[in-house]
């Protein structure tokens, strides 16, 4: 038995003066030991829903949900005691120091006022926040207030690990600082339930993906797996003119199995593609006869994104939809 | 044990009186290291009513008549009483914005008592109040204001006001809960509270007011709580009328009353909406 396991999870929201939302229409889940899963989807997919069930913020109206064999629905306070959870807001106090919020965490988890402090202390020179440990969070940066969130959720180095987007709306340095300091955690064996819209993310930390969309589980595996699943290769060229990228494009949409991506600049474009030899020989005697130029033309495994166009039949548009999930004012707080 | 994550301490697990009284703790620690960082706080919990017991003792005192005493002893416990119903407010806004930040979900995750978040809070309007007393007493006695009964009786009018703004703590602690934004509890405090401080009987004596005010203001609950704690501290004039509602003519046992409403409807309500509430 894994882990973790979520078995025909539903939930729906009722709004006010807006239409009712199925958030989790019978998601399945199971974590291994030990591993990391990595939810990827969209904005609305489900993704926060089904952190909040497994976390007992939530309860669904169906559904069975267990960590480590202990029932999420009917023993919430034990499972409370065997859970780490960072979200995409840094949940922390703004008025208290970032070991104030530490101590705050460890005396809620009962720790004897020694074994907080002492934590607290340790976790600060871990996330390297030793010399931010007296100011108050307000003034953190988005990195540091992730930083000192995910701290907090591993006060008492809890055997299941959710992290709810953890690097949504950071710069990318930021980004890799805590890929970095997440990648060492799970080597340490902590089973993790990972949240994300980056693919890049996803593929990056995670053992086992599993594309949800809709509040369901579209498709499971590897990231290669993935990959494999929906088609072999992928042929994409980047134009010297973006003016030419039209003339291109129904070549690239002929040979393709799927719908063309368009780089941000207009100047690259990719297509997954079944047999990728042929149609790359195809792609380039055609750009031969109109006489375009080319800055350069390969074959590539697919992306994820790929994996989601295919799967989905929409693109993940993680880039513009974040900001609706972070209202306004929140991050520049 | 993971090696990067340190050596972490096992929780210990507390019998349920213990738990109760550790968690209760570390919240309402959790708001007096707020009350110390943001000044607003204190401000609005000395220099306002400072300022209140002034104006009123020296602006108003002049032009409105109390026979038999004075407008200074009449207004004071009014003041204290207005005071201390808009503590109570600050419970209803802290919640709102913990809502907003996902701090909620935080503490929703860890092992604690539901309970302890509100108890902390509502703890922290007790003390902010509490300090309010001791500091419009203390500016009240300096400009002439005085306790007429015993020292117990003093006490006791104290410990009501500060009971009744505790039990309106936990209904704004409520209100908190179901607003979509913490703005909403500063334009309810405003346009519901001041209109129900200022039509009662804790500025000028209700029966003077027109006919509607005044049975609004014989009905109005702070206006029971204003005449007990006047009635508690000897600064009822002499020979004012008796009150024309059954709270008004036993405005201690009313209070009390409408205490225990208060508690026995919104503590449960509070605590069963907390446990169900997350950031969205």
């Amino acid at each position: 038995m894994a882990f973790l396991e979520a078995r025909d999870l539903r939930v729906t929201y009722r709004p006010r003066r807006a239409p009712v939302v199925k958030a989790l229409d019978g998601l399945s889940l199971a974590v291994p030991t030990g591993t990391v899963l990595g939810l990827l989807g969209p904005n609305g997919a489900g993704k926060s829903t089904t952190v909040k069930v497994l976390t007992t913020l939530i309860r669904p109206e169906s559904g069975t949900a267990t960590i480590d064999g202990v029932d999420v629905l009917r023993e919430p306070d034990r499972v409370r005691r065997m859970i780490g959870v960072s979200g995409q807001y840094a949940a922390v106090d703004e008025n208290l120091s970032a070991f104030e919020n530490l101590d705050m965490v460890g005396r809620l988890y009962h720790l004897s006022a020694r074994d907080s402090r002492r934590r607290a202390l340790e976790l600060l020179e871990l996330f390297d926040l030793m010399d931010a440990r007296t100011r108050p969070v307000k003034g953190f940066s988005g990195g540091m207030r992730r930083r000192i969130d995910l701290a907090c959720a591993l006060v008492i180095d809890p055997p299941v690990l959710f992290l709810d987007e953890p690097t949504t709306g950071l710069d990318p340095r930021s980004r890799l600082g805590l890929w970095e300091v997440i990648g060492r955690l799970v080597e340490g064996g902590t089973t993790v339930l990972l949240t994300t819209q980056y693919l890049e993310e996803a593929d990056r930390l995670a053992d086992d993906i599993a594309v949800i969309d809709h509040g369901q589980v579209i498709a499971r595996g590897t990231a290669d797996e993935l990959k494999s699943q929906i088609g072999g290769q992928r042929v994409q060229l980047t134009l010297v003119s973006p003016a030419d990228a039209d003339l291109v494009r129904p070549v690239l949409a002929r040979v393709g199995t799927g719908p063309v991506q368009d780089s941000n600049d207009g100047r690259t474009l990719g297509v997954t593609v079944a047999d990728g030899a042929s149609a790359l020989q195809e792609v380039l005697g055609e750009v031969r006869r109109a006489g375009l130029a080319l800055h350069d033309i390969g074959m590539e495994r697919p992306t994820l994104d790929d994996v989601f166009l295919g799967l989905t039949g929409h693109a993940t548009s993680a880039g513009d939809a974040a900001p609706a999930q972070q209202p306004a004012g929140r991050s520049a707080r | 044990m993971s090696a990067p994550a340190g050596v972490a301490p096992v929780p210990r697990t507390l019998g349920p009186v213990a738990q109760w009284f550790s968690d209760g703790w570390i919240t309402t620690r959790r708001n007096l290291i707020k009350i110390r960082r943001v000044p607003d706080i204190l401000v609005f919990t000395t220099l306002q009513p400072i300022m209140f017991v002034l104006l009123f003792s020296y602006v108003y005192a002049g032009s409105i008549d109390i026979p038999g005493s004075s407008y200074k002893e009449f207004i004071m416990a009014g003041i204290f009483a207005q005071t201390v119903v808009f503590g109570s407010t600050f419970s209803g806004s802290a919640i709102a914005n913990d809502l907003r930040d996902g701090i909620i979900d935080r503490f929703r995750t860890l092992p604690m008592r539901p309970s302890a978040v509100l108890v902390g809070r509502t703890n922290g309007d007790l003390l902010i109040n509490a300090l309010s007393m001791v500091v419009m007493m203390a500016t009240g006695l300096i400009v002439g204001w005085r306790v007429h009964s015993s020292p117990l009786e003093a006490l006791a009018a104290v410990a009501l006001l500060l009971g009744f703004a505790y039990a309106l703590s936990w209904v704004m602690a409520l209100l908190g809960m179901s607003v979509r934004s913490p703005e909403v509890i500063n334009n309810v405090s405003f346009l519901v509270l001041f209109p129900l401080t200022f039509i009662s009987n804790a500025f000028v004596p209700s029966e003077n007011l027109p006919t509607p005010l005044r049975v609004f203001a014989e009905l109005n609950p702070v206006s029971a709580l204003v005449l007990a704690a006047r009635t508690l501290f000897g600064n009822v004039p002499p020979h004012a009328p008796p009150g024309g509602s059954w709270t008004l003519q036993h405005p201690i046992p009313a209070v009390l009353i409408g205490m225990a409403v208060l508690l026995v409807v919104f503590v449960p309500l509070a605590i069963r909406r907390f446990g169900r509430i997350t950031t969205r």
